[in-house]
């Protein structure tokens, strides 16, 4: 990419040491749209604060599939701002800010994200945090966007949503019915989950990971455990490779099935929400008779995994899939058929190819609007690297492709469990995790709503030193804005269920 | 679709039966539930769900209560929009420093008489986030529980025996 040096890492991709001109040159990059911003975080190396900060920012190459890190280090706690020439690094930035302490030179937005002034703590990941006062009394009183004009109003909705869903705070400006902008306020779950793995052994690493987002726990817990094999040098075996990826696909397959069905819900076609309920009731019962979780949470381990299934329990996936697939696609035909709710899905919450792209948005939210990302594809891992399945990629960007392109990939899921069930090796199911004084490594993997990323670094002690684990809701939650501006507020709702982020992934 | 609904008519329904309530669940209701808060509400609770912080897993195991198999609405228990509609609070998470006044604000304005539910082992203990900077405590550190189901997240049948203990204590 632009690095003349040798890289410090590369496990399992390469990180360089940069200077600010080569900072700089890759924020150019991804304002040109040859590369796309795929995470940007601080390390203030407490476990050894004579190390100094470091800046770090995934970069991805959109032509080559290419991924690289760059790190940037920031003694003096200010680096160059990367959002100041690609405004998508802005909300990261702010959370550096807020996390450690260390600012963002020449960025335009400068408020507080995740700290709303109510921290016990405040810079909570920095050597010599802030007094948590001078900080609190700073953020408290947060600036919303000033709009103007004739007749506008603005419609405060949140941090409680009416319905069982994670809090958050929209803020629509409205012009009658229509609205004219949205801004999100997010944070509201932050946990301090990144501060919790500082100094965690990696067993408590891995629980911590399995409870970002529980909708994603698989897709966390295997990119996690990929970082930690990486960091280690362990090597899983290849049965629990498999495993992994019969898990993952049947949590995609369960999210899927629950989103179409709440798609079409706020679309007040309850018909669908009753039949794919019991759809994905029956894809978590089968969850919980192989694995013994519903969830499949904390099956996936640094190493391996923890459950297997025996020839009995490969039938039983197969009997579900022969009826659930049919099923599925007679429901689907219904809703291509049903015009009252194709009016409703069809020129929605519309995202344009050029936002998803300088977003570098990944996930259903990326492919319906023509980015053809899929972490399986482009970034392969054991075992998708030997499975045969296309990446389904649509244009209109709309509500309607967004449901489309999930109806596409649990037909995708369901072929690749059928080669997982058929080519399942034999053996181990766990390999132990090689002890390791010192080490870093790199996981990422396409969860259903999108790329996950954990980055790793395991400190002297062999516990956790730094973790860094960024949702794909990162890159999502700023194109729903975009995608509500012009619609009525009705539609909300359902423009917000297409998208589905999370807001814990997101939070921490 | 047509052919779908008239199938469903004839074929015997997916819910499950009733399972018993959680004696347990019943022994920790046993505080005082007067005898005008039962005629008050009759068979009917009216539930409005926090997440306080929750990873989102114990809300999807919410979500499947209402699903055909569970059918939480057939004893008389539905969600609410708005906590002003609601008897029963079901609360989530570790409840963060930043969702506190929230939870706190939904409770005030609660009408009584109101029970609150602390659901999952983050909301019960803080779970594996207990003690960290940003989160504020269990419920009851927050606001007074009547009852809590432990699980992370929950099963929906655990979800459903703590509920139905609930009812019954309220209704009795
Ligand atoms: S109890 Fe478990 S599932 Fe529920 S919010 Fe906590 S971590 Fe998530």
């Amino acid at each position: 990419m632009f690095f003349s040096t040798q890289p410090v890492s590369t496990k399992p991709w390469p990180r360089y040491i940069v200077d600010a001109a080569t900072w700089n040159k890759c924020a150019d990059a991804f304002a040109a749209g040859t590369h796309s911003l795929f995470g940007l975080w601080a390390d203030s190396h407490l476990d050894n604060p004579a190390a100094g900060a470091e800046i770090h920012m995934a970069i991805y190459e959109n032509a080559t599939h290419k991924l690289a890190v760059a790190t940037l280090p920031a003694p003096d706690g200010v680096f160059p701002s990367v959002a100041r020439k690609h405004a998508p690094a802005a909300r990261l930035e702010r959370t550096i800010m807020d996390m450690h302490g260390l600012r963002a030179e020449g960025a335009v937005d400068t408020r507080a994200w995740l700290d709303h002034g109510k921290w016990r703590q405040a810079q909570p990941l920095a050597v010599q945090p802030a007094p948590r006062g001078d900080v609190a009394t700073a953020v408290a009183d947060y600036a919303f966007l000033p709009v103007d004009g004739e007749g506008l109003h603005e419609v405060p909705v949140g941090p409680i949503h009416a319905g069982i869903i994670e809090p958050g705070h929209f803020r629509f400006s409205a012009n009658g019915e229509a609205v004219v902008r949205l801004e999100e306020k997010l944070g509201y779950v932050h946990k301090g989950i990144e501060k919790l793995f500082i100094g965690a052994d990696i067993a408590r690493g891995a629980k911590l990971a399995g409870r970002i987002s529980g909708d994603s726990t698989v897709a966390y817990a295997f990119a996690y455990a990929r970082a930690v094999e990486q960091a280690t040098g362990t090597v899983a075996p290849p049965r629990a490779l498999y495993l992994r990826a019969l898990m993952a696909e049947l949590e995609r397959i369960a999210n899927h099935f629950g989103d179409v069905g709440a798609i079409c819900n706020d679309a007040a076609f309850a018909f669908m929400l009753a039949h794919t309920g019991i759809l994905r009731e029956e894809t978590l019962q089968l969850c919980h008779a192989l694995f013994g979780h519903r969830l499949m949470m904390d099956v996936i381990v640094p190493g391996g995994v923890t459950a297997d299934i025996d020839a009995a329990g490969a039938d039983k996936v197969r009997a579900w899939m022969a009826a659930a697939e049919k099923r599925f696609d007679k429901l689907m035909r219904i809703y291509d058929d049903a015009a009252s709710l194709k009016d409703r899905t069809n020129n929605t919450g519309h995202v344009s190819r050029k936002l998803v792209d300088r977003f570098g948005a990944g996930g259903y939210v990326g492919r319906a609007s023509g980015r053809a990302f899929d972490a399986r594809k482009n970034l392969p891992y054991a075992p998708y690297d030997t499975l045969n399945f296309d990446m389904p990629v649509l244009h209109t960007g709309d509500v309607n492709a967004r449901l489309w392109i999930r109806r596409i990939e649990i037909a995708q899921s369901f072929a690749m469990i059928a080669q997982l069930l058929d080519a399942m090796p034999a053996g181990a199911l766990c390999a132990p995790v090689a002890a390791t004084t010192a080490g870093e490594g790199i996981g990422v993997v396409e969860a259903f709503r999108g790329d996950v990323l954990v980055w790793l670094r395991l400190g002297a002690d062999g516990n956790i030193a730094r973790c860094h684990p960024r949702d794909a809701s990162w890159f999502q939650w700023p194109l729903l804005e975009a995608s509500i501006e012009n619609n009525i507020i009705a539609d909300f709702p359902l423009c917000n269920k297409s998208f589905n982020c999370s807001y814990a992934g997101h939070d921490l | 679709m047509k052919d779908m609904m008239l199938k469903s008519l004839v074929t015997p329904a997916v819910t499950i039966p009733a399972p018993k309530p959680d004696d347990a669940a019943l022994a920790e209701l046993a505080r005082a539930v007067n005898e005008r808060s039962r005629q008050l509400l009759g068979h009917s609770l009216a539930i409005r769900e926090v997440d306080a912080g929750s990873c989102n897993g114990c809300e999807l195991e919410i979500h499947a209560i209402n699903n055909a198999i569970y059918d939480v609405e057939r004893f008389g228990i539905k969600f609410t929009a708005s906590p002003k509609h609601a008897d029963v609070l079901l609360v989530t998470g570790p409840v963060t420093e930043n969702m506190k006044f929230a939870l706190q604000r939904a409770y005030d304005v609660t009408p009584d008489p109101k029970w609150v539910v602390a659901v999952g082992d983050c909301a019960c203990t803080g779970g594996v986030f207990a003690g960290s900077y940003a989160c504020a405590g269990s419920v009851k550190d927050i606001v007074p529980v009547d009852l809590h189901i432990k699980g992370c997240p929950p099963t929906p049948l655990d979800l459903l025996r703590g509920l139905l203990a609930l009812m019954e204590t309220v209704s009795r």
